[in-house]
């Protein structure tokens, strides 16, 4: 687990979780994003910055194939997860419970907190009372949620605090054991307090978990990632070691945008 | 400044005063329906047989009505209501779809009625039965359904369809773990408007339910429902005690209606409830 030998092996284009390549999506005439390559080791965090409209949330948006709700939206180029096509024969189901998305505002569902974190597992057809409630109690646990709720499992998502009910959309995608998770902007809507125990708990996750992190706060990512990926205008500029880029970036436009010349 | 102030009040107190009128129709009519009742209406009243004076032929088969024509139209309009927002999209066969089903909503009740008593009574042979009430009842409360439904649907936020759909769902098992109960509320709501539209109703019933004043075994007998039976007994007043009994009648009517709604909510929260529930 030495997140320096992951990085390498990332740049050699091996071992690498997630590879993009040639990536360019429309919608109906408008090209959101234009010839992406970005690739994800394991265990990584990978943020994701640039101006709104940029293509970011875009971008994730195609890794879970959330962008097939859109009608309008086409897609052309490769996404690999382990080697494999992910717009291939991989059933989409299967795809979004192996890479997970959490949302810019917290969607919990209008049930309890149990039933929340379990919803998932028994659509896939888990029907073990014993097995469900460890898959809760573990899931909850490492969301960081678990102390907070877990003597009102059964009381409504929708009554707990914005950053709890956040945190309870983390633990739901976990439950799912993903091997990627997608965060749309996961702090937007959360207070610091919220934010700074949503970010800790990032860095806990990446133990498990590869993770890609859209953000719009640069410190944000300047503390989360590993890497950092800057988008402009539905291109990816620039991608590299999240020290480095912020430091020493080596296009001029990343510059620019970090040192807060425009967007 | 000052304008603006007066203005403020002076509109709150038209909104308050129209709340006011509303609560005073209502409650007046109510109050009048009662009183007018008062020397008639009575346990036995509702419980005993037409021969015995009471009207318990008609109570049951206007609960006979409602139950099996809602049977018949919450899941074909709830079905279709989901079809229309969830997987039609917005084609323009859709919008005719929709301008169609908004025409049906608009046609008077008495042509359902013609259309009933030709097609159910007669055609399919189900005679002056409520089981061919129920059929035309139906057809004429599911604009209602499929409308008040679609309403409902479209107000569940897209975000809870994409967190469910981002967990490795199905479409369908989205809707219905997700979606369908989120628009609960909504189309419970749609269920009581039809209750009431069926309830209430006295043309389509006159001529496809028939007048028989005995309690219905089956929903293939005929039956009198509550309705009809105020219908003629008004009709057929000549002294004030033949009034008192209309009016027992359309209390009993108000009961009915206030009983249905009212179990219809406890189930809902009832239902909610074990939502919430880990179980």
């Amino acid at each position: 687990m030495n997140p320096n030998g992951q990085n390498a092996e990332t740049r050699d284009g091996c071992a690498a979780k997630l590879d993009v390549c040639g990536l360019d999506l429309y919608y109906a005439d408008f090209q959101a994003l234009k010839n992406i390559d970005f690739r994800l080791a394991r265990h990584e965090v990978a943020a994701l910055i640039g101006p709104s409209g940029c293509g970011k949330s875009t971008f994730i948006r195609v890794l879970n194939r959330m962008n097939d709700l859109i009608p309008s939206c086409r897609v052309s180029g490769k996404v690999m997860l382990d080697g494999e096509d992910i717009y291939g024969a991989m059933d989409v189901t299967e795809l979004r419970s192996r890479v997970g998305m959490v949302f810019q505002k917290p969607n919990p569902f209008a049930m309890s907190v149990f039933d929340n974190v379990a919803y998932g597992k028994r659509m896939r057809g888990l029907r073990d009372k014993r097995q469900l409630a460890e898959v809760v109690e573990v899931s909850l646990t490492k969301a960081a949620l678990w102390d907070e709720v877990k003597d009102r499992l059964k009381k409504s998502a929708l009554s707990l605090s914005g950053g709890q009910q956040q945190r309870l959309c983390i633990a739901r995608s976990i439950a799912m054991q993903p091997e990627i998770i997608l965060m749309d902007e996961p702090t937007s809507a959360l207070d610091p307090i919220a934010t700074g125990r949503i970010e800790e708990l990032i860095g806990e996750l990446k133990k498990d978990y590869s993770i890609i992190i859209v953000t719009h706060a640069m410190h944000q990512a300047s503390r989360v990632s590993d890497r950092t990926a800057f988008f402009l205008l539905g291109e990816l500029i620039e991608f590299g070691d999240t020290r480095e880029v912020f430091t020493n970036p080596v296009d001029k436009r990343t510059e620019d945008y970090i040192s807060g010349r425009f967007g | 400044m000052k304008k603006r102030v007066f203005l403020d009040g002076l509109l709150y107190g038209i909104m308050a005063l129209s709340l006011c009128g509303v609560i005073a129709v209502l409650g007046y009519i109510l109050v009048y329906i009662f009183r007018q009742a008062a020397g008639s209406l009575s346990f036995g009243f509702i419980f005993r047989s037409a021969r015995e004076g009471g009207i318990l032929p008609m109570v049951v088969t206007t609960l006979y009505v409602v139950v099996v024509s809602i049977a018949i139209s919450l899941p074909v309009g709830i079905g279709t209501a989901v079809f229309l927002t969830e997987y039609s999209g917005n084609s323009s066969l859709v919008r005719i779809l929709r301008v169609a089903i908004e025409t049906l909503a608009g046609i008077p009740s008495i042509i359902y009625g013609l259309f009933g008593l030709l097609m159910f009574c007669r055609f399919l042979g189900f005679g002056q039965s409520i089981i061919a009430g129920a059929f035309t009842l139906s057809i004429m409360i599911l604009p209602v359904i499929i409308r008040t439904t679609e309403e409902a649907l479209k107000s569940v936020p897209v975000s809870f369809r994409e967190g469910s759909l981002s967990l490795g769902t199905t479409k369908s098992q989205t809707i219905f773990h997700v979606v369908l109960p989120s628009a609960l509320g909504g189309i419970v709501t749609s269920a009581i408007l039809a209750i009431g539209r069926v309830v209430g109703e006295s043309a389509p019933v006159l001529l496809t339910v028939g007048l028989s004043r005995n309690i219905p075994r089956t929903v293939f007998e005929s039956g009198r429902t509550l309705t009809i039976h105020l219908y003629y007994l008004t009709n057929e007043a000549v002294n004030p005690d033949d009034f008192g009994i209309a009016f027992a009648t359309a209390g009993t009517l108000v009961m009915v209606v206030v009983a249905i709604n009212t179990l219809t909510k406890i189930l809902t929260r009832k239902f909610k409830n074990s939502q919430g529930d880990a179980s």
